[in-house]
């Protein structure tokens, strides 16, 4: 019979290990579900994992990498601040959305100043700020009315996608867009655009700070008192009291500090690689970030890599819906197996399997 | 029933990866017999009842009951034999009642009414007073402990084990508890009784079985050995008493008048107009059992709770509302009694449990960031000074022993020098010598000049290091008074054991 048991210590070397063996054990039970489809499961894991990287066309594909990872990397950096303090912002793909509206609202009200040293930096903060305004909606009920901010956060989502669509529609409509909704391309407006710094690679602003984020978090996390107290709330509330943590000012912090760090993605996203508000503009970033502080366990340096992997696991799946008529869903199935061999496998880092007969009841 | 012992324990081992918990272990209960366990914490007695209970198996030797070969392969088992077993922590739920809890533990409930009628037969028959109507989440832990005695006793078990039973008591109830105990033995029920109080065994036992770091280290009749020699037999050096330093209290460090504060959880205790003061060199002993709003105090001092204006002070100064950090930077410091989760973070390492209280007055954060190096090296100080066993500091605290991890906890804020010192159950679950450390830690605190609050059930504790005592009760404190002037029935009449003191004797 197999049993767990607990570990007196988390085991360190499998809190690195897991994702790994979970990414290998995605891999199996993935080319069996591929082999299962009829498709050749080594070629279908190659395209996904291999091309997007070394492939003959990796040159299109590799700027895409860092386009999907910058967002991804940025929100879930965020948003893994207030899960380690047990602070659950689900709606981070809401203040994504502000954030984009207010940056470009900035951006489009100034037009067609030429002044990018002035112009550029508005658009930022305004868009952080959206994004810290619009959590801070969940936070304050929390604090006063003690409402549930996994609800009120998720809830939000929907009322920003509205938002976006009466923007998109009306106050930011493009005068010069004949009717059409949708705004101004940010990306023909020099002194706001957030183009490419390096031809090709993908390299914009937003992943510019998303590096910037995970080293903030990674310092704020190990060596700052605010990380410590953040840790300390997440594990043991009554612990954190005790040590003097205001439960109050940790939810307003956190959550603070994830929408204005999701509200950049956004604004970062409409003046770069979307170039603009329309109707359509969110694509899910902000749920998926979620499932990217997950798989980086919550650590800042996990979440960059886990962004990476992510980032390529979509594109790749792209590529493989492109090349292989895999169906979308056996890619959505894939990414799912990801998740799950994580979390599964996470329980080694706590217990130790042990095989033979039980000796506590 | 034969004439040989009812249980026979011969050459039990049991092992957990990188610990024996207990290696050939004998010993025999015979019919009628009160047997004691002594031993210290993780001397391997709760793994040997264990055992016997069917909750774990042993890895080698063998068990006879009523001459049977025996080996329970879960607490079902036990039971359906004669085992019944009520454990120190208490399994029942605060929001049913008596009967309803009882049911809950038993294998084939018999119908509510049936039930309650027999729970008032028991509770009559054995001078334990308990209505079966009400709620558990209104009794007293005493009155707790009833229930579960109750649920044993209506098994009618042969063999009854009893895991440290008197440590939430009062002493009138710990009375009340041994009449009903000695009632069970004349009707020839054998009981293996756990304890670390001496004194209690002596008077209760007729046989012992010493443990020490899991193995059977002698076998006595309490009756005839000193409360010391049995200690040193546990122990296995001499232990000295600690050194009381008498000194003349300075002037007033804490002051509390009328503090009132409802309590934060459900079930827990609101303090009522408690008021008292504690002079620089002096211990107060603030005892009471259990649930009587100790730990609303502590977080009404401590800072966790808001207090309202002019209700604490601290020097003369109204600190009601500063929180923990500002009342550690103003010398007052304290030690709640919950070990893991509100004094340590239990997958933290004991050098970021330093951290947690000891960041202000070591200087372990400039600027906002914490200075791990020195984080370290207060913990290692804490560890060295203290004689905490555990491979170093970078260990969590749950992999520390309940007395370890107390010792740490205690330690970090004594080596803090605070002025002020309000410490919550400073030895519970600590081995005889662990508590002995502790205790004499905190009358050297005191000789140095601190003011210290000692709150604790454990009355022979407070005896012995508190200058003078009071009681907690219903969220209510008595008077303090002098201890060496109280005796301990006075003591019991201050804690309010009156409640519910009415025994039913037959």
């Amino acid at each position: 019979m197999i049993r767990l048991e607990k570990r007196p210590t988390p085991s360190r070397v499998w809190a690195w290990a897991t994702p790994v063996v979970a990414v290998l054990a995605t891999m199996v039970a993935g080319g069996i579900m591929f082999a299962a489809l009829g498709k050749n499961p080594v070629e279908a894991i190659r395209t996904i994992f291999w091309d997007p990287i070394l492939g003959e066309y990796a040159f299109y594909y590799r700027g895409q990498l860092l386009v999907k990872a910058g967002p991804l990397i940025l929100i879930a950096v965020g948003l893994s601040l207030g899960f380690r303090a047990g602070i659950w912002n689900i709606g981070a793909e809401g203040q994504y959305i502000i954030g984009a509206i207010c940056g470009a609202a900035v951006g489009l009200a100034l037009y067609p100043l030429e002044a990018r040293w002035l112009v550029f930096p508005l658009m930022i903060a305004a868009g952080a700020l959206g994004g810290l305004l619009w959590a801070m909606i969940p936070g304050v009920l929390k604090t006063r009315f003690n409402t549930n901010e996994i609800l009120v956060s998720l809830l939000l989502v929907y009322v920003a996608e509205q938002i976006l669509a009466w923007m998109a529609l009306g106050p930011l409509r493009n005068p010069d867009g004949s009717g059409f909704p949708g705004s101004r391309n940010l990306r023909q407006y020099e002194a706001a655009a957030n183009n490419e710094l390096i031809a090709g690679s993908g390299m914009h602003w937003g992943v510019v700070a998303a590096l910037i984020a995970v080293i903030f978090a990674y310092i704020l996390l190990s060596r700052h008192l605010m990380g410590f107290h953040i840790r300390l709330a997440g594990q043991s509330p009554r612990a954190a009291r005790f040590a003097g943590v205001n439960p109050e000012r940790l939810i307003l912090f956190c959550l603070g500090i994830s929408g204005a760090l999701a509200g950049l993605a956004g604004l970062f996203e409409v003046a770069g690689p979307a170039g603009q508000i329309s109707i359509d503009f969110n694509t899910g970033y902000g749920f998926t970030a979620i499932i990217v502080a997950f798989l980086g366990r919550l650590h800042p340096i996990g979440i960059l890599l886990a962004g990476l992997l992510m980032a390529l696991t979509y594109i790749g799946g792209e590529a493989a819906q492109a090349t292989m008529g895999l169906p979308a869903a056996a890619i959505q199935a894939f990414q799912g197996m990801l998740l799950f061999f994580l979390l599964g496998f996470d329980v080694l880092t706590s217990f130790r399997v042990r095989l033979g007969r039980e000796a506590h009841a | 029933m034969s004439a040989g012992p009812l249980l026979e324990v011969s050459g039990l081992r049991k092992t957990y990866p990188g610990v024996v918990a207990n290696d050939d272990v004998s010993f025999s209960v015979g019919p009628g017999e009160v047997h004691a366990l002594l031993g210290e914490n993780g001397a391997g007695k709760s793994t040997l009842v264990k055992m016997v209970y069917g909750l774990v198996r042993p890895d080698e030797g063998r068990m006879t009951f009523a001459g049977q070969p025996y080996a329970p392969s879960s607490p079902h088992e036990a039971r359906s034999t004669g085992v019944a077993m009520v454990f120190q922590h208490f399994s029942l739920f605060e929001a049913l009642d008596v009967a309803e809890n009882v049911a809950l533990g038993m294998e084939t409930p018999p119908p509510m009414r049936t039930l309650a009628a027999s729970i008032r037969e028991v509770s009559e028959t054995y001078g334990l007073p308990l209505d079966p109507s009400r709620l558990v989440g209104d009794l007293s832990a005493g009155e707790r402990q009833r229930v579960e005695i109750i649920r044993c006793l209506l098994q009618d078990p042969k063999l009854l084990i009893m895991d440290e039973p008197t440590s939430v008591l009062t002493p009138q109830e710990v009375g009340i508890l041994f009449d009903t105990l000695r009632k069970l033995q004349s009707e020839g029920t054998s009981i293996l009784y756990i304890s670390h109080k001496l004194e209690e065994i002596r008077s209760l036992c007729q046989g012992a079985t010493v443990l020490r770091l899991g193995r059977v280290v002698g076998s006595c009749d309490p009756r005839e050995k000193s409360a010391r020699e049995l200690a040193e037999l546990m122990v296995g050096t001499e232990l000295t008493a600690p050194a009381v330093r008498a000194g003349a209290p300075g002037p007033v460090a804490l002051k509390v008048d009328k503090l009132s504060v409802a309590s934060p959880s459900e079930f827990g205790t609101a303090l009522r107009e408690v008021s008292f003061e504690v002079r620089e060199g002096e211990i107060l002993g603030i005892g009471g059992v259990a649930g009587n709003g100790q730990d609303e105090l502590l977080g009404a001092l401590s800072g966790e709770i808001g207090t309202a204006p002019g209700a604490v002070a601290l020097k003369g100064r109204d600190i009601g509302a500063l929180g923990p950090n500002a009342r550690r930077r103003l010398g007052l410091l304290a030690a709640p009694e919950e070990r893991l989760g509100h004094a340590a973070a239990p997958d933290m390492s004991l050098v970021e449990n330093g951290v947690l209280s000891a960041w202000v007055r070591k200087d372990l954060v400039s600027r906002g960031f914490v200075d791990w190096k020195r984080a370290r090296r207060y913990a290692e100080e804490v560890i060295a000074a203290f004689d905490v066993r555990t491979p170093g500091p970078d260990n969590a605290a749950r992999s520390l022993s309940g007395g370890n991890l107390q010792k740490f906890v205690v330690g970090r804020e004594i080596l803090q020098k605070p002025e002020v010192l309000v410490i919550n159950q400073p030895t519970w679950g600590v081995d005889a010598s662990a508590a002995a450390a502790i205790r004499q830690a905190l009358l050297d605190l005191a000789g140095e000049g601190a003011a210290v609050v000692v709150i604790s059930q454990d009355l022979d504790e407070l005896m012995e290091i508190a200058g003078r005592f009071a009681a907690l009760n219903e969220g209510r404190l008595s008077a303090a008074r002098l201890t060496e002037a109280l005796t301990m029935e006075e003591i019991g009449l201050m804690m309010g054991g009156a409640h519910g003191m009415e025994v039913a004797h037959v």
